[in-house]
């Protein structure tokens, strides 16, 4: 019994003393080194957020490299003050994204994200970027309705589908002068949203249907629309399923063309759906081509990233990126500062030639947004022609 | 409720239903078969079927042929069949053998209850196809857990029609095929002396045992069968949709499974029809109620089966109906 | 091979008739500086004395929530699978219907519009979570052990197309997003509610409260007539009705029981993370839960503890050593991989887990012992 007893107190010993040297030493804290002295603000990040890995990383890796290519160049002539890239890889999954935005949030020393990239992700994180005051500038989420929620950090690099989707539509009846339309959605909020938006403009498809996201066997969809007669198809979604339902159209026989927008508009839409099923497709973009941005913006992306041609929005990323930037270089080392320096900012991007200023609701300045037609020719994706407003 | 649109779209939902459905039908005969005997649902065969087809699509990208290739000529277009199946049949026949001896070998030895075998069967799958979907990329043959493209080796073509009835190419290859595979089978385990052994060990596997059957011998030949339908299945399933995935093993698979109960789990032939009609109930469903309905009504024909008519359409019988 | 196997096994049992034995002083005492530990692990100050066992990458607070929860699911489960012996694949079913339910009823986003907040919210989501179990259950448990497991796969994955309409109220991949955290009246020191979105720790103990109060109601369970009815099910259900068990209630019982733990789990996920979309529902979720209750040894809830936390917790563990090293593990990735991997061979070497019951282990060596003729001549 007293060997028992002994045993006891000495278990309590022990414990007593393992907490208590763990109670007394006081944590090493996380001193804020923030910056002190020169004017600018030094050591802070700017995260981007979006997917760079998974099915639409195509999308995502262009527009990281624009603020990987801004961020470079703006350390290599502030070599004393930098700042840094955080990469937040959501893969588009809005699943994946408020464990990352919460992440972001609690990291005090990022400043402003660049993204959500996406809008299904977009309407997860922006509540949690809301709720701890970090800025946000997105180059490519278009969905209108982000704008409407009263997010004070919520910017739009660029139009959004009240300006892309009736633009298809214009180009669809306009310029394809298709009699016949089905219109495909993947149920996200931006490609049911785009549809939606598709067919205000068209009128009633002759027919129209739902896929998934990650679905990839598409043979009903296909059959509906063989046999709808439709001359051209618009598909609201990304590119991975817009490839496979392509490819599985075309190999069921159809002639049409497909119409489909920035989503698609990758380079790896060409490569899942096969180089012959995907010639004749058109793609649009709130955006001009990257590939004929200004100044020395493609030669320098070029060398940054292994001789490879800018995708969709990686201009639209770079100069938003240096919306940040700038802030950084005048001091502004708070999130509250930087959300008053973007929304006060109006000034012309270095690449995209777009005067970046934003309405109250975070809204790119109307006046600013264009929207272009792209096409598959030869493999590859070439710019078409610019969709007149209206 | 689609009406109109089912009954326009009848002729071709028909075709594609049971091309279609021919696919879950081989697939169908390797879970029909392994429970059987076994007494056993092989989680793992969805991936036997899935690594036939990264097989076969590996095979021809390595010969020299993708997506973008286009292939002319009769005599390419049989090479590539035959190269085709024949590394899909190997492939999953192998894989179907390996499931077998490290996953549940080892339980059959230690006389592990059922609840064992099942969750090894899943562990035995989680395994493959993770496994092709992380290291596709290493593989060459797609993006990590991307689609993989591959070459048509002949262009899907209409061959005839009837009256508004148009039947491809694809569509009759692949329906002949499977009946074809089955007749084969059926034969097989009807006819010779192996699968006189098969069936005994169906019936009672220590009575077989007494009466000289090799059990082990017998289980593994219930695998490389199964495994010869799923790659034949794989085969046929590159030719159709000229696509696959890392993924495309588990939807398959478990409809595949419903077709086997719904014929009647243990029956071959139920197999074959299960499969023909889970691929037409799906179409018409889906032509119904719209595409994205599918899969759903693929689950609801499953459960309700199981739940009201376990035994399925023609029960079941590969020994003899067991309770 | 074999002796090896039971020394090992004999000292396993040595082990825990040690610890059977000490005295309840100790016993206690032990078990209060457990509890201890756990509530002060998830603050800086303490665990960055732990030397490498924290994560060093992830937030600690965080992945404690995130394994926190994922073992209120295993306990939860294993009342199913590990006591009552049923095979239920559809696990996450559970818990996604309760985190739906909770969103659906506070989130301004939803289709109800109602807005409630979300301590009212919870009871209601284990209602509809438990009357959800028993609606699954009622049909199917009539079935027996492979096929319930498929129908059980089956209805989830019928629950996940459905909500994957994005028309219908789930709102498909898109969710519901804006779900309110938990109890805002309570504010921190700085006048922020204390269920914030940056700091994990109010989470993580609200669950840690709840799994303690859940063990304990488990146990309590399991020690009473319905845990001995659970046994002789799982034993043998056609002896247990002949001997008068009211089987099937029973059976019914385990099933709303995890079920209403699963819908718990997921509202407390719900307020966490204030947001729950249809990717919610994907089966590999369910088989991670499954994979960790059998880990750990289904029938013991210890052992479901033990299992969920090495699923959820060394994944990231060894990710942050990875970064420490310099390399880039993402083990995360990989995770699936290697647990169907620990599946099998789980099952071929210790089927009855890390910390099996002690009547489970007894029902493995019998059955084991019933093949040793068979294994000597291989």
């Amino acid at each position: 019994m007293r060997q028992k007893l002994a045993r006891a107190f000495g278990g309590i010993a022990i414990a007593a003393l393992v907490f208590g040297g763990a109670a007394c030493q006081a944590g090493d804290d996380d001193g804020d080194d923030g910056g002190s002295g020169s004017n600018a603000a030094c050591g802070m990040k700017i995260g981007f957020f979006g997917a760079l890995t998974g099915d639409a990383a195509g999308l995502g890796i262009h527009m990281r490299n624009g603020t990987k290519l801004a961020i470079d160049q703006y350390n290599k002539d502030n070599a004393d003050c930098t700042a840094e890239i955080v990469e937040y890889d959501s893969q588009g999954d809005p699943a994946k994204a408020p464990a990352l935005a919460t992440q972001a949030v609690s990291d005090q020393k990022v400043i402003a994200i660049i993204g959500p990239a996406f809008s299904g992700e977009s309407e997860v994180a922006d509540p949690i970027f809301q709720s701890g005051n970090l800025p946000t500038i997105t180059p490519s989420a278009t969905r209108p309705s982000l704008s409407t929620k009263g997010w004070s950090v919520f910017h739009r690099g660029v139009g959004n589908d009240e300006s892309q989707g009736p633009a298809a539509g214009r180009y669809i009846k306009n310029v394809l002068k298709a009699e016949k339309v089905y219109v495909v959605d993947d149920q996200s909020a931006y490609g049911a949203g785009l549809a939606d938006e598709v067919k205000k403009v068209i009128g009633t498809p002759v027919g129209e249907d739902k896929v998934q996201v990650k679905q990839t066997n598409f043979s009903a969809v296909v059959t509906k629309i063989r046999n709808s007669g439709a001359t051209a198809l618009f598909y609201g979604g990304y590119y991975t399923e817009a490839g496979l339902l392509l490819k599985q159209l075309k190999g069921a026989g159809w002639q049409g063309t497909m119409i489909a927008g920035d989503g698609v508009n990758d380079a790896n839409f060409i490569t899942v759906a096969g180089q012959q099923n995907a010639e004749g497709t058109i793609l649009t973009c709130p955006c001009a081509p990257a590939t004929s941005a200004k100044g020395t913006f493609v030669t320098d992306y070029k060398a940054a990233f292994d001789n490879a041609e800018p995708g969709t929005y990686a201009d639209v990323s770079y100069d938003i990126t240096k919306i940040v930037l700038e802030g950084l270089k005048d001091g502004k080392a708070t999130r509250a500062d930087m959300l008053s320096w973007i929304k006060a900012y109006n000034k012309a991007g270095a690449a995209t030639g777009v005067t970046y200023k934003f309405e109250g609701n975070g809204e790119l300045d109307p006046t600013q947004v264009i929207v272009w037609a792209f096409k598959v020719q030869a493999g590859k994706v070439v710019p078409d022609v610019e969709i007149p407003k209206a | 409720m689609d009406f109109d649109g089912l009954l326009r779209d009848f002729p071709d939902l028909t075709t594609t239903g049971l091309e279609q459905g021919a696919i879950y039908a081989l697939v169908a005969l390797g879970y029909t078969l392994v429970y059987g005997v076994l007494r056993l649902i092989n989680f793992a065969h969805s991936e036997v079927f899935m690594i036939g087809t990264v097989a076969a699509l590996g095979t021809w990208q390595a010969m020299g042929y993708n997506q973008n290739s286009s292939v002319n000529g009769v005599g390419l277009t049989l090479l590539l069949l035959l190269v085709g199946v024949a590394a899909a049949v190997a492939a999953s026949t192998l894989t179907a053998v390996a499931v077998e001896r490290v996953a549940y070998r080892p339980l059959r030895r230690r006389n592990a209850p059922p609840l064992a075998f099942l969750i090894t069967a899943i562990g035995a799958s989680f395994v493959l196809f993770e496994a092709v979907g992380l290291f596709s990329d290493n593989l060459g043959i797609g993006g990590e857990r991307g689609p993989f493209g591959m070459v048509r080796p002949f262009k899907p073509a209409e061959l005839f029609s009837i009256g508004g009835w148009t039947i491809t190419n694809t569509q009759l290859l692949t329906v002949l095929s499977a009946i074809g595979m089955l007749i084969a089978l059926d034969l097989f385990v009807n006819r010779s002396r192996m699968g006189r052994g098969i069936r005994a060990v169906a019936q009672d596997p220590d009575t077989a045992a007494l009466m000289g059957v090799n059990k082990d011998r017998v289980i593994l030949l219930v695998f490389v069968l199964g495994g010869i339908m799923a790659g034949v299945a794989a085969l046929l399933w590159n030719v159709t949709y000229a696509f696959s995935r890392f993924d495309v093993g588990f939807l398959i698979g478990l409809k595949a499974f419903s077709a086997a109960v719904l014929g009647g789990i243990g029956n071959l032939r139920g197999a074959l029809a299960g499969g023909l009609l889970l691929g037409l109930v799906e179409n018409y469903a889906s032509g119904l109620f719209g595409g994205e309905w599918k899969d759903f009504t693929g689950f609801v024909v499953l459960i309700v089966l199981l739940m009201f008519r376990p035994t399925g359409l023609l029960g079941e019988s590969l020994g003899r109906a067991r309770a | 091979m074999n002796a090896h196997v039971d020394k090992v096994r004999s000292r396993g049992f040595a082990m825990r008739n040690r610890w059977q034995n000490m005295p309840p002083q100790v016993r206690w005492v032990a078990l209060a500086a457990l509890i201890i530990f756990l509530y002060l692990l998830p603050n800086r100050w303490f665990y960055i004395n732990l030397w490498y066992f924290r994560t060093m990458e992830s937030d600690m607070a965080t992945v404690l929530f995130e394994t926190s929860f994922f073992v209120l699911l295993a306990v939860g489960l294993n009342v199913v699978v590990g006591f009552a012996g049923l095979l239920d694949l559809g696990y996450f079913g559970f818990f996604a219907v309760g985190a739906y339910t909770v969103a659906l009823l506070t989130s301004p986003e939803s289709r109800f519009g109602v807005e409630w907040p979300w301590l009212a919210a919870v009871p209601v989501a284990i209602a509809v979570t438990m009357l959800s179990g028993v609606i699954l259950g009622g049909p199917t448990l009539r079935l027996r052990g492979d096929y319930l497991a498929i129908v059980t796969l089956g209805f989830a994955e019928m629950i996940r197309l459905y909500a994957a309409r994005n028309e219908g109220i789930a709102n498909g991949q898109r969710g519901i997003p804006q779900i309110p955290h938990p109890v805002p009246e309570i504010k921190g020191s700085d006048g922020q509610p204390w269920f914030g979105v940056v700091d994990a720790r109010p989470y993580y103990w609200l669950t840690l409260t709840i799994i303690i109060f859940v063990i304990l109601g488990v146990r309590n369970l399991t020690r009473s007539r319905v845990g001995r009815a659970w046994v002789a099910i799982r034993e043998d259900e056609d002896a247990a009705q002949i001997m008068g068990v009211p089987t099937f209630k029973y059976k019914l019982w385990a099933f709303a029981i995890g079920a209403a733990v699963g819908g718990l789990s997921g509202a407390l996920f719900a307020g966490k993370q204030s947001f729950i979309n249809s990717d919610s529902f994907q089966l590999t979720n369910s088989i991670l839960v499954l994979a960790a209750v059998i880990l750990g040894g289904a029938g013991n809830i210890y052992g479901a503890v033990i299992g969920a936390f090495i699923t959820w917790y060394l994944p990231e563990w060894v990710r942050g050593i990875g970064g420490v090293i310099g390399l880039d593990i993402n083990v995360a990735e990989y995770r699936i991989l290697i647990f169907g991997a620990v599946l099998i061979v789980m099952m071929i070497f210790r089927p009855q887990g890390i910390l099996p019951s002690r009547r489970r282990a007894a029902e493995f060596a019998d059955r084991r012992e019933a093949a040793a003729p068979t294994e000597a001549s291989a």
